[in-house]
């Protein structure tokens, strides 16, 4: 699937669910009917009971105050409502680098996620857009994971530093920063294996990466928790704990070509405020697109 | 920040506690929040509203136990309702009379296809099998040699080949007629459940190599789309059984009861670590009490009442009170609590237990210590601690192998204890080993 905005891409997902805003507009007034639809709709986005109670009490609010009197007005102030939530903050990565001191992009997420996918596509952006890139196949743990990235890399035109599988990861992803700072290219992005954040072990490493990656000669400008749009309240907790051990500066929503809507970001964004940079769309290499609020609500919403 | 079902339905249950029967209202409000721990452990809505509104019925006519409190008689209800939807027992496999077995590996991208079939083979030879990987993921850069070492680690053979994915699996299942393998296990790319190219690719890959397994590999971090997913693939493939990756982590894996209940398919296999070790036939019942977020606390409750015996209770009880407890009733109380499994195994019983304490082993080499080291006493030792002095000390550390410092510490908290619970005494429930000491 390539090609159309995130919009068009998004609503040929979705043609099956049947517009449930549609469905309110399509009633002759606003009753108990239009409220189980909409937090059916909502619930089934995986928005989850807390953000959806909290969506729909704003919006009950708004009708008891006669702010919202007719079914048109409540589609409107809904889609108000749910991109209140998201945090207003920047959501383009930081490139900034300087010479001998590259930007440095670490990737992190549970086991199949698709972080090696995202990083072999965000490696394929920032080449054409005339930088050069160094990988760092952090992941050594799972098998053949550093062959995967560098089938990515190749495809890419970006330069890969590996270690032996099973190797510390820290210090692959060291060696790819002082690398990229000899060669002076401008950006390094570091691949690290899958992990359950349940897994107090698997944090620790992920700490010491960070760590490790902050003494070599770039800057960590970007952590990017890659998050899969399946998944459900799990989600928020992800980005909990990967946030508490790595600073996590952004979301990569992924997969979201699929049936799934990625509701659980409304959580992560509002209550935790690490906005969603990217979205997935598919396995191509340029199947990466920026992360567009009102899109994303209107494709949720299908209308 | 979302509480497990447990901890938010202790309020509710405590104003249960004292009354004798429930009304209507009390259920309804347990049910309530038991609509909030399914939403929240990813059960798909409709399964929900059909899952509250069958326990409901189940709930208003539980039968009196006299060990439980009706708030809990509430909860067993809900669970014993889980349990039976989630399905009674374990998936039987099966073998082709004529070998080789194929099994056919579906799912999303990064639902974890290629790990659980190396596990899976590590599974069927370790049931004296004789399985052959075949990598059919032509698609995934990689994903072939990921399964090629897998399949080295494992000592099983692998088999694949570039080009067309179905020519790959057809092609494997030749290879093990050829080699004598018995099982056949076929790794697939991963694919959009929406994917109709991709699809029909999968249908083709089935058609070419008959399964008598077609396991649809979910994700336990799955939210509500897990319905869709499962009933697609099932459409395609008509998928036999799903096997539940990542229950390692702190997902409670709503999708279980959603494609259970939607598709009438078990799980039959769960995933359960990094290694390839971690992997077993799946328990419905452990999994009710995931879902509910309430850890096994129901089948605690059980064993609690199976393996307590009520008139022993009550005559420790009365000597605990009366300050007559002596560490010969201790050494009993430590047996019944054996009786309920390993104190490791009681704690990741209890909810809100966290992984780290579950999986650390912690406790029983303590309590089989407590126990040396009473047993190496004289009874009259054991009715009367305090007249154990240093010679005393010496001859028990020795004889029950630890130091004079545990021994000393176990006199010490026991004396305490005892102490202690005389000036509480009145009233109040005794439960196995309430506040006593382990050394």
């Amino acid at each position: 699937m390539s090609g159309g905005s995130l919009r068009e891409r998004l609503s040929r997902a979705r043609a099956s669910i049947g517009g449930a805003v549609a469905g309110v507009r399509g009633r002759g007034g606003i009753d108990d009917g239009t409220w189980e639809g909409l937090e059916a709709t909502l619930l089934r986005a995986d928005l989850g009971v807390r953000t959806t109670g909290a969506v729909l009490a704003r919006c009950r609010d708004a009708v008891a105050a006669r702010e919202v009197r007719s079914p048109e007005d409540l589609a409107a102030r809904l889609r108000t409502e749910l991109a209140a939530l998201l945090v207003d903050a920047p959501r383009a990565l930081a490139t900034d680098a300087a010479p001998g001191s590259p930007c440095v992009w670490l990737v992190v997420g549970v086991n199949g996620a698709g972080k090696t996918t995202t990083i072999g596509k965000l490696a394929s952006r920032e080449r054409a857009a005339g930088r050069g890139v160094v990988l760092a196949a952090g992941d050594t743990f799972r098998a053949a994971a550093g062959d995967q990235i560098a089938a990515w890399a190749q495809r890419a035109g970006a330069e890969l530093v590996r270690g032996a599988e099973g190797a510390d990861p820290s210090s692959v992803v060291f060696d790819a920063v002082q690398r990229a700072a000899a060669r002076g290219a401008e950006l390094v992005i570091a691949d690290t294996a899958g992990r359950l954040q349940a897994n107090t072990n698997l944090m620790e490493e992920l700490r010491k990466v960070r760590r490790v990656a902050d003494k070599a000669a770039g800057v960590v400008r970007e952590v990017l928790l890659v998050v899969d749009a399946t998944t459900g309240q799990n989600g928020l907790a992800q980005a909990r704990e990967f946030a508490a051990a790595t600073g996590v500066t952004g979301v990569v929503l992924t997969k979201l070509d699929g049936s799934a809507k990625g509701g659980i970001v409304f959580a992560i964004e509002a209550e935790l405020g690490i906005p969603v940079k990217l979205v997935g769309l598919g396995e191509g290499i340029d199947d990466l697109a920026p992360f567009a609020p009102a899109d994303f609500v209107a494709a949720l919403l299908d209308d | 920040m979302f509480d497990a079902l447990s901890g938010r339905l202790g309020g509710i249950l405590k104003g249960l506690r004292n009354r004798g029967r429930l009304t209507e209202r009390d259920v309804d409000e347990v049910l309530a929040e038991v609509r909030t721990a399914l939403l929240e452990a990813d059960v798909h809505l409709d399964v929900v509203e059909a899952v509250v509104g069958e326990i409901r019925a189940a709930a208003v006519g539980a039968a009196a136990s006299r060990a439980l409190d009706p708030g809990q008689q509430v909860v067993k209800a809900v669970h014993d309702s889980l349990v039976g939807m989630l399905g009674g027992e374990t998936l039987a496999i099966t073998y082709e009379s004529q070998p080789p077995t194929v099994v056919l590996m579906a799912g999303l991208q990064g639902s974890g296809k290629t790990t659980s079939a190396a596990k899976l083979a590590g599974w069927y030879k370790s049931q004296g099998r004789q399985p052959l990987l075949v990598g059919a993921d032509l698609q995934r850069p990689a994903a072939v040699e990921q399964l090629r070492v897998l399949a080295g680690q494992l000592g099983v053979p692998m088999w694949s080949e570039p080009g067309d994915p179905v020519a790959a699996a057809r092609g494997g299942v030749a290879e093990a007629r050829r080699t004598g393998r018995d099982v056949v296990i076929v790794d697939t790319a991963g694919r959009l459940a929406i994917d109709d190219e991709m699809m029909g690719e999968i249908g083709r890959i089935s058609a070419a190599t008959s399964p008598r397994y077609t396991f649809l590999v979910l994700d336990a971090m799955i939210g509500q789309d897990a319905v869709t997913v499962a009933t697609r693939f099932d459409a395609a493939l008509s998928i036999d059984a799903v096997i539940l990756t990542k229950l390692d982590g702190d997902a409670r894996g709503g999708a279980a009861l959603s494609v259970k209940r939607v598709l009438g398919k078990p799980i039959a296999f769960a995933a359960t670590g990094e290694k390839l070790e971690a992997f077993e036939q799946f328990h419905p019942d452990r999994m009710a009490g995931r879902i509910l977020g309430m850890g096994d606390v129901l089948t605690l409750i059980e064993q609690a009442e199976r393996a307590f015996d009520q008139r022993e209770a009550e005559a420790t009880a009365a000597r605990l009170v009366e300050g007559r407890f002596t560490l010969d009733d201790f050494l009993s109380q430590l047996q019944q609590l054996k009786k309920m499994g390993s104190l490791s195994q009681v704690l990741g019983m209890l909810p809100g237990v966290p992984a780290q304490v579950r999986n650390a082993e912690i406790g029983d080499d303590q309590v089989r210590r407590t126990e040396a080291i009473i047993r190496s006493m004289t009874p009259d030792e054991r009715a009367r601690p305090e007249i154990i002095n240093g010679s005393r000390r010496t001859r028990i550390a020795r004889g029950s192998g630890t130091q004079v410092a545990d021994v000393n510490r176990l006199v010490k908290q026991f004396l305490e204890a005892r102490t202690m619970m005389k000036r509480a005494g009145k009233g109040g429930r005794v439960g196995p080993s309430a506040g006593l000491p382990i050394a």
